[in-house]
């Protein structure tokens, strides 16, 4: 009982502690940056991909555990999912801050070939 | 089987693997940070980018059976269908891009979840307040080995498996919006809308107490997914389009809270931090647009602006049949000429025609000129949070002439001309002076403040929200109608003919 309690227990110390970080990590942000914030968060959220790759390493040690063939077929559609989030999301956030980038000095124009794909 | 060997192995790998993900969570809230401040972005991003790699890695590097081909197939095929997309997609289609990587993500939660139930579900209820951990095997976090399946597990997961559900569902209708596959107006059972979420709600959670408690049913699980699916749909489907930042901002942070608690079900530590840290940014973020409209976020999720938007439309229609001045790109050209300061008050209507090339070169005509610039932008203005600073920022608007909305209503007095492209409920005076609009109370941007005012509209049909504007029918306004981006260059051209 006690130990399995200081699982949760951690767990859920990580998880209000890493909650009360995101609040104050962004308690202030410009306008501007809206949009890559939320998509550079929405990339991290694809970490979910973990638990699909950790699940398809699983030993096969007892037989009710095993992973029949629906279950591996959804966590390759589940890993597709969490990678098309992750690499998709962080580009896309690099693509639109690389445009935000230059703002700050006048001299604009000369990144004007890479800014027009 | 033998316990001993995994138990050897596990802890002799744990501690290394621990570092690693303790590195990934520094460098994802250094790079959060980092997004945080202009400047700082950039390198923000790829430092959040590297830690994910880390994360992975680590997770790679772990010992066990790993099914590298199925693993090597999930891998590339999201690198396949992500990287074209995130490379090849326009800047203006930018908002239903991130609500489907952000809808993919949902997914992924739902899906793991739904493995878990396969895998653990017949254990679910067995056990037992009583068991301790040494009853439970653990691979990398992961129960196996043992039939006792904690209570927290189980609730865990089965919550992960209906937020991720709701979050897969409600963002592809975001997308399908945006995207106009399914129109943007809102779409609902009308008066029976809050009953049918509230009834499909209660199926959802119902079916996830009787899941936790001991239902050994697969039919079941599916069900409760449906239900969640099912709910997602309906509850972005009446959503307006003008509502849409503050819908996708909270999918987002509903995908990073499933993938928390899918982090605590698998006894994850890198899943619960990274999901919480996106839980909680994307919560503020939303409860920002939600302020920036005036309008809770209950209400926004309990529907759209659709009923009292019709109503209101109808009222206006049907008392005074008002006229509009329309005004040509000629005389609209004169008038911009010699003005010493215009405002430039972008919106969707400007994303959907791609004109923010267009109105950088009208505005490098008119500084030639002399003409003061800014541009007014609304926090809600197009549909995602800061979706016109993206366009205007592709462009290569300089970052000081973007004024924020309190900055911008204090210029509008001293401002000669107005030009509202595609923008149309955050200018709506109706916000501040009909008690009856369904708008009323959203901080607007004041352009009736300045001298005059040239809207750019398509035609006279009212926007996603469908309420009549007010600022159209006043006398200082006068309307350009057409697509904004040949709109905007008739003017230009008309302009160098000066």
């Amino acid at each position: 009982m006690t130990i399995l309690a200081s699982v949760l227990t951690t767990n859920l110390a990580i998880l209000v502690l890493a909650g009360f970080i995101g609040f104050v990590v962004i308690s202030k942000i410009p306008n501007t940056l809206h949009t890559p914030l939320m998509s550079g968060t929405n990339a991290i959220h694809g970490i979910v991909l973990l638990g699909g790759l950790l699940l398809l390493a699983l030993p096969e040690i007892a037989p009710v555990y095993q992973l029949d063939a629906l279950s591996e077929a959804l966590l390759v559609i589940a890993i597709a999912f969490g990678t098309i989030n992750i690499v998709g999301g962080f580009l896309v956030t690099d693509r639109m801050l690389e445009m935000f980038k230059s703002r700050p000095k006048p001299s604009a124009e000369k990144d004007e070939g890479e800014d027009k794909p | 089987m033998s316990a001993l060997p995994l138990a050897t192995s596990f802890l002799q790998q744990q501690s290394f693997l621990d570092v690693l993900y303790i590195i990934a969570f520094a460098l994802f809230i250094q790079g959060l940070r980092g997004l945080a401040g202009p400047t700082t972005a950039v390198r923000g991003n790829r430092i959040a980018a590297l830690g994910m790699a880390i994360a992975i890695a680590a997770t790679l590097l772990q010992p066990g059976e790993h099914r590298w081909g199925l693993i090597a197939l999930g891998i590339a095929l999201g690198v396949a269908v992500g990287v074209p997309a995130a490379r090849q997609v326009k800047m203006t289609a930018m908002p239903q891009m991130v609500a489907l990587f952000n809808g993919v993500g949902g997914g992924a939660v739902a899906l793991i979840s739904w493995v878990e139930f396969r895998r653990l579900g017949s254990s679910y209820g067995s056990v037992t307040v009583a068991a301790t951990e040494s009853d439970v095997g653990r691979f990398h976090g992961l129960l196996v080995g043992h039939p006792a399946v904690p209570t927290y597990v189980a609730i865990f997961s089965v919550f992960a498996a209906i937020v991720g559900s709701v979050s897969f569902w409600g963002s592809n209708i975001a997308f399908g919006k945006l995207q106009e596959i399914i129109p943007g107006r809102p779409i609902s059972f009308g008066s029976a809308q809050q009953v049918v979420n509230l009834v499909l709600l209660v199926l959802a959670l119902a079916a996830g107490v009787d899941l936790i408690a001991g239902a050994h049913s697969q039919l079941l699980f599916i069900g409760m997914l449906v239900c969640a699916a099912l709910l997602g749909n309906a509850v972005v489907l009446p959503i307006g389009g003008a509502d849409m930042p503050v819908v996708i901002s909270m999918l987002n942070a509903f995908t990073g809270l499933s993938a928390a608690a899918t982090g605590v079900a698998l006894n994850n530590p890198a899943l619960i931090v990274a999901g919480m840290i996106v839980g909680a940014s994307g919560s503020i973020l939303t409860n920002l647009m939600a302020v920036a409209m005036n309008r809770s976020i209950p209400a926004i999720v309990a529907g759209g602006f659709g009923g009292g938007g019709a109503l209101a439309r109808a009222e206006g229609a049907g008392e005074h049949a008002r006229t509009v001045k329309s005004t040509s790109a000629a005389d609209a050209a004169i008038q911009l000429a010699y003005a010493s300061r215009v405002m430039i008050v972008p919106g969707y209507g400007m994303a959907v025609a791609q004109a923010q090339h267009a109105v950088r070169e009208l505005t490098k005509e008119l500084e030639k000129r002399g003409v003061e610039i800014a541009y007014a932008i609304h926090p809600v203005a197009g549909r995602m949070p800061g979706h016109m600073n993206v366009l205007l920022a592709e462009a290569d608007v300089p970052y000081d002439q973007l004024e924020e909305m309190e900055e911008a209503n204090q210029e509008f007095g001293r401002t000669d001309v107005s030009l509202v492209i595609g923008a149309n409920d955050v200018t709506n005076p109706a916000a501040k002076n009909t008690p009856s609009s369904p708008i009323y109370g959203m901080p607007i941007l004041e352009v009736s403040q300045s001298h005059s005012v040239i809207v750019i509209k398509r035609s006279m049909n009212p926007g996603f929200a469908g309420i009549e504007n007010e600022l159209y029918y006043e006398p200082e306004t006068s309307m350009l109608f057409g697509d904004a981006k040949s709109a905007v260059s008739e003017i230009t051209a008309e302009l160098a003919q000066l």
